[in-house]
């Protein structure tokens, strides 16, 4: 408490000159604020709009509904959302899993293992990383088409395989949160006769809590925000649409009268389970890139 | 127990092996058999067999096409007893191109396991010739997990890259130099043609080399505006809300990590929509009475450009202001002290003190940012779609090279051109990588800031 009531008098004893600074600053941040999240404001808003269309007089609805969630999750005849929202669901299990043990497998190994192949492959990875992603998708395109699964539900297997078959690039940032461990510590469980496979289950997972939750945030995030290659790969397969290809859709000509507003909701329906988990781990988030910035 | 098996040359393993080494060069795995290896030996041998099979099924006919990349055309031919015309398939010069290109990875695959296997081979004769342990089959196996672990760890993503990476990449290199492409109609058969098209490009007279010299101008002005203003603007608002006087430091840094939660594309696919000429922010501004008439966020060059940028911003601040939050607090407080002892402002600690300080720490991070830029494809392409588009052209005024060649390869099928450009805009960034990466004071003197 004294401490507090101390600082306090010290905040009043600042000259006036610097608190009228200090307000300032205040209210510069709060415009800022404002700027920031009106855009968020505004698509929940929108999503409760029982006026349809896109083009609206007045920046607060008329009035409020929720039909525009119900009519989301119930009408599958034009465009199927539920139906969507299973496929990205599906594919980001997956994708999650594979991209995670991918990621996590070749940064270990980068970082804690000397063999012959390593300092090339990190050349390879860094030079094949300087090529536009998507040049190459016409090619993936055909080379998936060749082993037959760009038609019907393989459509899926062929997401999940496109997403998740480069993960093993990415691998910058959790070596660098691997390279901050001290390896005394894998000496210490080799010394105690554990194999390599052991230090990397049982020593070096538990210790790297941020950058495993990291991980699997991000791999678990990637079929949602992605809609090019979904696109691509799905072509007019509107059974296997994935929910980013959904609300692009529903933003073109000929649906954005009468879905503009059911966007909005699936937007907030899309975005509240990640910007939960993102505000959650928000901690996380920033020490891996602490950590890849150090290493 | 490593460096034995990397002193074994290829050659040595070829003039001093035995009589089983020797084998191996036609017999795959017959060394490691004839040496105590037997099960790995078979599995080698299999994958020789099933290398064999391949090339006299389809391997070696597709090679022979691969020159040419077919002459058949798909032709018609009247069918008399039905009464109507058949088409006979001619060929398909993308799959002859694709197959052949997979067919060429899969031979290197095999000359890769041949030295291999020679190597091993040779490795096991000399262990046995010194009355060493040659390692079992199980012993392999238990090594799998430890000592070459990263064997087990990396393979399948290895894989991956290979074949979802690499073999598309090389293919689509590959198409840079033939005439893929909708002019003249060569979208199912095609030849090689050379440079032409990396010519075209390049050519500052032709229509398609001042649309490329266009773009990429912009594209590197977009992405020095976009990396840099983010950088100092994000860092600026992280050095704000940290100061000590700032009150709810938490709420204010809530309200901006909020715009990074919700996904790129949604708030991009919002911001778009508000900015239309009949959207939110100019029915605001309308009713507001600040404007008489629609503001042109994306149908003017210039605003759609300065648009773009400032959207940027709005995605971006929140990411450097997390970012850059950990490293701010790591600057050594004496050199603070100093430069206020000698009265420096605010401004000029910033530029003398922060700035110098953050660019020497963060050189790396900040050219992966610039290459990031260079290939935001996102931002572009859902805010303005690469328009305004100017008639005849197929670049608009906001496109960046990549956008530019989704557009040629997706939309246009200008399968040829996006190639070319895939290819220069590799060339674009690695020359910014290596110049930079060169010339940053982290490379030149690592490890002193002064």
């Amino acid at each position: 408490m004294t401490v507090m009531q101390n600082e306090k008098a010290k905040l009043n004893k600042r000259p006036l000159k610097k608190r009228i600074g200090n307000f300032f600053v205040h209210v510069a941040l709060a415009v800022l604020a404002f700027i920031w999240v009106m855009p968020i404001v505004w698509i929940v808003l929108t999503s409760l709009r029982a006026e349809p269309g896109s083009y609206v007089n007045t920046f607060f609805p008329q009035s409020y509904t929720f039909n525009n969630y119900i009519k989301l999750f119930t009408d599958r005849n034009v465009l199927n959302f539920p139906q969507m929202f299973m496929n990205t669901f599906i594919i980001a299990i997956f994708v999650c899993v594979i991209q995670t043990f991918f990621v996590l497998s070749v940064s270990y190994s980068l970082s804690r293992m000397r063999f012959k192949f390593r300092k090339p492959y990190m050349n390879i990875a860094m030079i094949l990383g300087l090529f536009p992603a998507f040049m190459s998708m016409v090619a993936q395109y055909y080379l998936l088409k060749s082993m037959g699964l760009t038609e019907g539900s393989w459509i899926r297997v062929a997401l999940i395989i496109l997403y998740s078959a480069s993960a093993g690039m990415n691998f910058q940032i959790a070596k660098g949160f691997f390279d901050t461990i001290p390896h005394s510590i894998d000496e210490a469980a080799i010394i105690d006769g554990s194999t390599l496979w052991q230090v990397f289950t049982k020593v070096t997972m538990p210790l790297s809590k941020p950058i495993v939750i990291y991980t699997i945030l991000t791999s678990f995030m990637a079929p949602w925000i992605d809609f090019i290659f979904a696109k691509v790969i799905c072509r007019a397969d509107a059974s296997q649409f994935t929910v980013a290809i959904g609300l692009w859709n529903m933003l073109q000509k000929e649906y954005i009268h009468e879905w503009y507003t059911c966007f909005a909701a699936g937007a907030v329906v899309v975005s509240i389970p990640i910007a939960i988990l993102f505000i959650f781990m928000q901690r996380y988030y920033v020490e891996g890139m602490a950590g890849a910035v150090k290493g | 127990m490593k460096k034995s098996n990397n002193e074994n040359s290829i050659g040595e393993a070829i003039k001093k092996g035995d009589l089983w080494t020797k084998l191996s060069m036609i017999f795959f795995g017959a060394g490691m058999f004839g040496h105590k290896q037997k099960v790995k030996g078979i599995a080698v041998f299999i994958l020789e067999i099933c290398f064999i099979f391949f090339m006299a099924n389809t391997g070696i006919a597709r090679l022979m096409q691969l020159p040419s990349l077919g002459d058949n055309e798909q032709v018609e031919i009247w069918n008399e007893a039905k009464g109507v015309y058949e088409y006979a398939a001619g060929d398909n010069s993308l799959l002859i191109l694709l197959y052949g290109v997979v067919t060429i990875f899969v031979i290197a695959a095999i000359v890769v396991l041949w030295i291999l296997q020679m190597k091993q081979s040779y490795s096991c004769q000399k262990k046995l010739e010194n009355d060493q342990h040659v390692p079992t089959f199980k012993e392999d196996m238990k090594s799998l997990l430890d000592g070459n672990l990263h064997i087990t760890l990396m393979s399948l993503s290895c894989l991956g890259i290979l074949i979802f990476n690499v073999v598309p990449l090389v293919f689509m290199i590959c198409m840079a130099f033939t005439n893929y492409s909708k002019e003249d109609s060569h979208l199912t058969l095609f030849d090689w043609n050379g440079m032409t098209q990396i010519f075209r490009v390049l050519n500052l007279n032709g229509n398609i080399g001042q649309q490329f010299w266009h773009v990429l101008a912009w594209t590197l002005v977009w992405a020095f505006f976009a990396t840099f203003l983010n950088y100092i603007l994000g860092m600026i608002l992280a050095m704000v809300i940290n100061r000590k006087h700032t009150h709810g430091k938490a709420f204010w840094r809530f309200c901006f990590v909020l715009s990074i939660a919700v996904p790129q594309f949604i708030s991009l696919m919002i911001m778009r929509t508000m900015l239309q000429p009949e959207g939110a922010v100019n029915v605001l501004l309308m009713n507001a009475g600040m404007i008489s008439e629609p503001l042109p966020f994306f149908t003017n060059a210039t605003w759609a450009r300065i648009t773009v940028i400032i959207i940027n911003l709005w995605v971006g601040i929140p990411y450097t202001m997390l970012q850059v939050t950990g490293i701010l607090q790591n600057i050594p407080s004496d050199l603070y002290e100093a430069a206020k002892m000698d009265g420096a402002g605010p401004i000029r600690i910033f530029f003398k003190i922060t700035l110098p300080y953050m660019l020497f720490v963060t050189t790396p991070y900040l050219i992966a940012q610039f290459c990031g830029n260079i290939n935001n494809f996102n931002i572009i392409y859902l805010l303005s779609g690469g328009g305004p588009t100017n008639v005849g052209d197929t670049a608009g005024q906001t496109d960046l090279l990549v956008t530019w060649l989704y557009k040629l390869t997706i939309d246009q099928q200008y399968y040829n051109l996006g190639a070319v450009i895939g290819i220069m805009t590799f060339i674009v960034l690695s020359v910014i990588t290596l110049v930079t990466y060169r010339n940053s004071k982290s490379y030149k003197d690592e490890g002193a800031f002064n």
